[in-house]
């Protein structure tokens, strides 16, 4: 156990390094962008260079990388330039309207999964089994926009029921809870089918297992054998992927967050990409990849509480 | 994938042999035909390819020619059969020609990562120890960055074009696959044939490609497939953010980025390129799900 | 509860729907099991046999149902029971024992609980005592500390004691009717021993009527009264255990018994008789008799124009056989006999020599934080060696290390210490790609699993050819000639080179993984559990090839094998290996005949043999073996010796005591265990 965790602590701590080394070398590929983009389009050369050697940006790589790994250990994580405002503060409250999202979806999203894979792969071609592969099948191959586009035009062009837009914002007239309904829903939609058809080959796989016929042959009741016997064991792949989703609704959903103006990380660090912000996209990159390398550990912790032949 | 076998077998050279082959791979396609999804995916994503095709020939506007007078009324009608977009240009001839780069992008990107991936993962599998290590660990760094993150700094940074998209791809999904082919290497280069390959002497190389690729292509394809269909996805979504491929050719996730403000007013204009996207990922999604049925009856 | 048999099965049908159509995998099969009595279903694989138990308990998937017949048991049919009522029989009156243990035990749940959700779900009694119940039910199939067990999961626990969990997990309720499917396969010939033994004693106990499947004439002879052949789907013989095995009528039945190599017969007084032919599929159906194809007996007309009358055996009420020429079949008689010493054969130059050879492999790569762990003993101090034109054999039960010698002997795997010479060539600490290009001619290696010694994705040809160019230096266009002959040799038609693995039968398979080690011409050909995979008729034929190709080309065989009776057949020299370490070595004629090593002794007594007058004193091995690091120090074999002598067993390694070319590792001197111990294996005259 102990082993366990200081092996995946050894590899957050690598990946993090590489990742932040790579974004922080990026910048090299285009000198002197930084100071542009800070000084406008009418800036002359020598303003933009003066500014750069203001700013240590021409400095060696490696030695504004110390610094800024200095900085960082100090927790000062840079002035953003797109927000006028330090990282620090623009990141963590996009993050928090990130994690609002990703949090009511996740709760829908592995509940519904686990239900449907169930039902579909407990036996397998059945009528059930091929409506819900049809159907996840379907469903996981609309991008997020589309479905965004295929939402809106009934629940709001048509029925008028839901606000085409959620910023959170009090403005318009609709409450938060009406606002997040359809980025939520799309979000449940287009990632279930995904997690849904992972879960039901599982089962569909572990229904085929002697331990299954075992089960059976000693007179179970189906629900026993579903739920005592397939259940833990039709888990153990999927388990890990049901966590990597955490990293998925987190930094992935960005394109929902432009469909529906959403305030969050994923659309920040757009914002950022788009406008060089560097400070912040190295910050929003350092927190993307710890999120993703903390979900991953989380999954190979639940794959080993499920399955005992890890544990030993 | 088996050149390298078929140039020197003794059975390539004899007719009977390439009479085998030729009903082998007839049996194959009429297999397809067993299997309900993968007869239809197979059936769209090829509608979707002939019509990218003929694009040219059957369009009834050029893709990027506004009609001012069609801006009065930019619904579907008798001259534009889909409606035009707020620019007046024709959303038919548009979407037609938005398939040509996607149906280019997506499927060369899913080559580059298989050739990349299929090498990576061959080599982890087969070596073993620190060639296994290095490369299983710079994969997990790879795949541990959230995709789209990634892409949206890349791009935004080297600006967008269909190479630098193609390039993005190839790095990002090829980790995917060496995992694949990595976990299948492991598994078969534990098989008594591969032992009586180095028994005759057989290069590393060789067992790698000849005795161990061609017994992971069954996963490896349906896998190719699902990825074909998420590239769409992904081009579609980079569109979409605005950092897709270059406007004003026509491209389906820049064509939904420039209307869906719009949808109050004119939903069609959104609509019609977002089916377009939908219909071909899943095609792709379809026929993966017949080819893996496919392939575990055998 | 009504009169008459306990399971009376009438023409039942079963049928699979596969892509080539409806195939009747049982045309029509009546069969009757009393209460408390124990039947045997034989068979070869894909006879059906299993396809029958699982129509029992009707589990037969969706590909299966069962077309036509009836199954009564305690007075129900169970082909029109519903679903409620089959849940009501299942596991409480009709349970089932696996061939696989590992697998049929849930991974995620200890035994206990496995065990204990079987009372509580047919009698609704409370946890406590459905615990005390599988507490009671575990010291019964002899597990040791069944408190501890109990908490055990599946994995934790060695396939002996998985097959007890599943035995005690089926007779908790005290069913009516136990089937057991293949249930010792796959077990080392010593745990398979104990497990019988087990099972004929609760039988006498429990008073279950009991279906027993098996593809081991051997193993059913052990436990049951009757045994039923079955080919095809259909019972060609039935009968009292005695009578089927002394006075066969069926042919096929005399082909299963004549193709079996025994502990008593070897290949220069009793040749194996091989079944011509392999069996056909089940869709293409005449209306004869099933075996007619492959028949020595058959009459074209007679046997092959209408279905065959089951008839009884003149003077054997019980005993009933579908041949119409039973009665024109002279008396079979059981073929036996051993050859005499071959010393002269033996003074040859060794060809193979293994010298004081080991072989560590290092523990898991793992990232470590403290320690490291000792590396895992694989082979221990072999010696060894064979003469050109001689058969080695290297037996033992798994984890004993004689795959490992196979490995390092074919440049797989290089020695840690010690020497390996290849005529006269030292090539121990040679691996495969370090060997010139005559070493590598020089020794080829024949492999156990036939579904995996071709590559699926390449054609017979490609795979001979390729070697033929590899070592023999061919041109692609010489090649082709090569490939006839070696089909050739191994008596298949030069049609298969265009054929893929997928398309062969598991003996076309290893006929042509034959042909491909041939490629080389080589002088030593390792074959490493060649026949282990394959059923007993195309084994024979496969051990026939190896000896007869041996034999004309002088090459020396280096046979690895579990079967002690294939190894008695073929071998002219045999080691019997224990923990990575020779427990015994000597000429074949010297290792099966006293004074044994005590392990030698306790793998022959355990020996299933299809010969319900071979009647031998069981030795049962206690405990298990012991795992890598925790090897003995003395000798290896002391923790489970039946004979062990005292302290000393456990401290000091044993001595090799030579009495001429027989070699034994043990502290019991010769003599004394001469002594102590009676022959095992009486060979008898030819004819007799």
């Amino acid at each position: 156990m102990g082993r366990f965790f200081v092996k995946h602590l050894l590899f957050l701590l690598l990946t993090l390094f590489v990742v932040s080394f790579l974004v922080f070398t990026l910048n090299e590929f285009s000198p002197g962008a930084v100071a542009r983009k800070v000084l406008g389009a009418y800036a002359t050369q020598e303003q933009v260079d003066l500014l750069t050697k203001q700013m240590g940006l021409d400095r060696p790589v490696l030695v504004r990388y110390v610094d800024y790994m200095r900085a960082l250990a100090a927790g000062d994580l840079g002035y953003s330039a797109r927000f006028k405002l330090p990282v620090r503060d623009v990141i963590f409250k996009h993050l928090a309207n990130t994690a609002l999202l990703a949090a009511i979806a996740f709760a829908c999203i592995v509940p519904l999964s686990t239900v449907l894979g169930v039902a579909a792969g407990m036996r397998e071609a059945s009528r059930l089994d091929r409506v819900i592969l049809m159907f996840s099948t379907v469903i996981a191959s609309i991008p997020e926009f589309a479905l965004g586009v295929f939402l809106a035009s009934v629940f709001v062009v048509w029925l008028g029921w839901l606000p085409g837009t959620a910023t959170l914002l009090a403005g318009g007239g609709w409450s938060v809870a009406a606002q997040l309904v359809l980025p939520v829903t799309v979000i449940v939609l287009f990632d279930s089918g995904y997690v849904v058809s992972m879960i039901r080959a599982s089962v569909v796989e572990v229904m085929q297992r002697p331990y299954i016929r075992t089960a059976v042959l000693k007179g179970l009741p189906f629900r026993a054998v579903i739920l005592r016997h397939a259940l833990r064991n039709a888990m153990l792949t999927p388990v890990t992927v049901i966590m990597l989703q955490i990293n998925y609704l987190i930094a992935g959903v960005v394109v929902v967050e432009t469909v529906f103006a959403y305030p969050g990380f994923g659309r920040m660090i757009l914002e950022a990409a788009l406008f060089k912000d560097i400070a912040l996209i190295e910050a929003g990159a350092l927190v993307a990849v710890f999120l993703a390398v903390v979900t991953n550990i989380l999954g190979d912790f639940a794959y080993m509480l499920l399955d005992p032949r890890i544990r030993a | 994938m088996s050149t390298p076998v078929a140039a020197g077998t003794l059975s390539a050279s004899s007719p009977a042999a390439s009479r085998v082959r030729a009903r082998r791979w007839r049996r194959r396609l009429s297999a397809l035909g067993e299997s309900a999804p993968a007869t239809v995916g197979i059936v769209i994503v090829l509608s979707w390819v002939g019509l990218a095709l003929v694009a040219p020939l059957i369009a009834p506007y050029p893709p990027n020619a506004n009609d001012m007078t069609a801006l009065a009324n930019t619904t579907p009608s008798k001259a534009h059969w889909l409606g035009t977009d707020q620019l007046g240009r024709d959303l038919l001839s548009r979407i037609l020609w938005g398939a040509r780069p996607v149906l280019v992008i997506a499927p060369l990107a899913v080559l580059g990562a298989a050739a990349l991936g299929s090498l990576l993962g061959l080599a982890a599998g087969y070596y073993g120890r620190w060639v296994d290590l290095t490369i299983t660990r710079a994969c997990d760094i790879v795949l541990s960055f959230p995709v789209i993150i990634l892409y949206m700094i890349i791009l935004a940074h080297f600006g967008s074009s269909a190479w630098n998209i193609i390039g993005v791809l190839t790095l990002t999904k090829a980790p995917i696959i060496a995992r694949i082919v990595r976990g299948m290497t492991l598994d078969l280069r534990e098989r008594e044939y591969v032992a009586a390959a180095k028994m005759r002497g057989e290069s590393a190389l060789y067992i790698m490609l000849v005795e161990i690729l061609p017994n992971a292509r069954g996963p490896l394809v349906v896998d190719m497939c699902l990825r074909t269909g998420y590239n769409v996805i992904i081009i579609g979504a980079l569109g979409f953010l605005g950092i897709g491929l270059p406007p004003p050719d026509p491209d389906w996730g820049g064509m939904v980025k420039d209307t869906y403000g719009l949808m109050m007013v004119w939903p069609h204009m959104a609509l019609f390129p977002c089916a377009a996207i939908s219909s071909l990922v899943v095609g792709f999604n379809l026929l993966a799900v017949g080819l893996r049925e496919l392939g575990l009856r055998d | 509860m009504t009169d008459g048999p306990l399971l009376d099965v009438q023409s039942l049908s079963v049928a699979y729907t596969t892509r080539a159509g409806e195939m009747a995998v049982i045309p029509g099969l009546s069969f009757q099991l009393n209460a408390g009595e124990a039947l045997g279903l034989v068979g070869e694989s894909g006879c059906g046999k299993s396809t029958v138990a699982l129509a029992i308990v009707r589990y037969l998937g969706r590909a299966g149902r069962i077309t036509g017949g009836r199954i009564r048991f305690e007075g129900r049919d169970l082909t029109t029971l519903d679903e409620a009522g089959l849940r009501a029989i299942r596991g409480r009156r009709i349970a089932m024992v696996y061939q696989d243990p590992m697998a049929s035990l849930n991974p995620v749940m200890t035994v206990g609980r496995q065990l204990m959700e079987v009372p509580m779900t047919h009698e609704g009694v409370s946890a406590t005592s459905a615990r005390a119940r599988a507490l009671a039910m575990l010291a019964e199939v002899k597990l040791a500390d069944p408190e501890a067990v109990m908490e055990r999961y599946p994995h934790q626990l060695s396939g002996g004691q998985q097959q007890r969990i599943v035995i005690a997990m089926a007779l908790i309720t005290g069913p009516a009717l136990l089937i057991m499917d293949e249930p010792t396969t796959g077990l080392d010939v010593t745990v398979e021993a104990a497990v019988l033994d087990l099972v004929r004693e609760l039988r006498s106990r429990h008073r279950s009527a009991i279906l027993f499947i098996s593809h081991n004439l051997g193993s059913v002879v052990r436990v049951c009264d009757r045994v039923a052949v079955m080919y095809r789907g259909e019972l060609v013989e039935e009968g009292p255990v005695r009578g089927i095995f002394t006075n066969p009528r069926h042919p096929y039945t005399r082909g299963l018994l004549d193709c079996l190599p025994t502990l008593g017969s070897d290949k220069r007084q009793a040749p194996l008789v091989p079944i011509a032919g392999q069996v056909e599929s089940a869709l293409a159906r005449s209306p004869g008799c099933g075996f007619a194809a492959r028949c020595p007996q058959v009459e074209i007309g007679r046997c092959t124009s209408r279905p065959i009358p089951s008839s009884t055996v003149h003077g054997e009420p019980d005993h009933r056989v579908a041949c119409v020429r039973a009665d024109e079949l002279a008396r079979w008689t059981r073929r036996s006999g051993t050859g005499g010493a071959h010393d002269a054969d033996r003074a040859r130059e060794p060809m193979v020599a293994v010298r004081h050879l080991t072989k560590l492999y290092a523990p898991r790569q793992r990232l470590r934080l403290r320690g490291s762990r000792a590396p895992v003993r694989a082979v221990f101090d072999v010696e060894l060696a064979a003469g050109r034109g001689q058969t080695l054999a290297i037996v033992g039960e798994s984890g004993c290390g004689k795959s490992t010698i196979a490995k390092v002997l074919s440049g797989l795997e290089v020695a840690t210490a010690g020497g390996v010479s290849l005529d006269g060539v030292e090539v121990g600490a040679l691996a495969v790609d370090a060997r010139d290009a005559t070493l590598k001619r020089k020794l080829q290696m024949v492999f156990q699993n036939p579904d995996s010694t071709l590559n699926p994705s390449h054609t017979v040809g490609y795979a001979i050819g390729r070697a033929l160019r590899r070592l023999q230096g061919r041109s692609a266009s010489d090649t082709g000639a090569g490939v006839a002959r070696l089909l050739d040799v191994v008596k298949l038609s030069p049609a298969m080179a265009a054929r893929t693995p997928r398309q062969l039968s598991g003996g076309e398979k290893q006929r042509a993984a034959i042909a491909r080690a041939l490629a080389s011409d080589p002088d030593v050909i390792v074959a490493d559990e060649p026949v282990s995979a394959l059923d007993v008729s195309v084994q024979a034929a496969i051990v026939n090839l190896l000896t007869e190709i041996q034999a004309a080309r002088g090459a020396t065989l280096v046979f690895i094998s579990h079967d002690l009776a294939v190894v008695r057949y073929l071998a002219d020299t045999v080691a019997v290996m224990y923990l990575g370490t020779v427990a015994e070595l000597g000429p074949v004629e010297r290792v099966f005949a006293p004074p044994y090593h005590p392990y030698t002794e306790a793998l022959l007594s355990a020996v299933p043999v299809p010969d319900p007058d071979h009647a031998v004193a069981r030795i049962l091995l206690e405990g298990r073996v012991p795992r890598a690091d925790e090897i003995p120090r003395g000798c290896p074999f002391a923790t489970r010796c039946p004979r062990r002598i005292g302290p000393i067993c456990d401290e000091t390694p044993p001595p090799v005591q030579r009495f001429a070319d027989h070699r034994i590792a043990c502290h019991i001197p010769g003599d004394e265990l001469q002594r102590l111990q009676a022959p095992l294996v009486e060979p008898r005259a030819v004819g007799r």
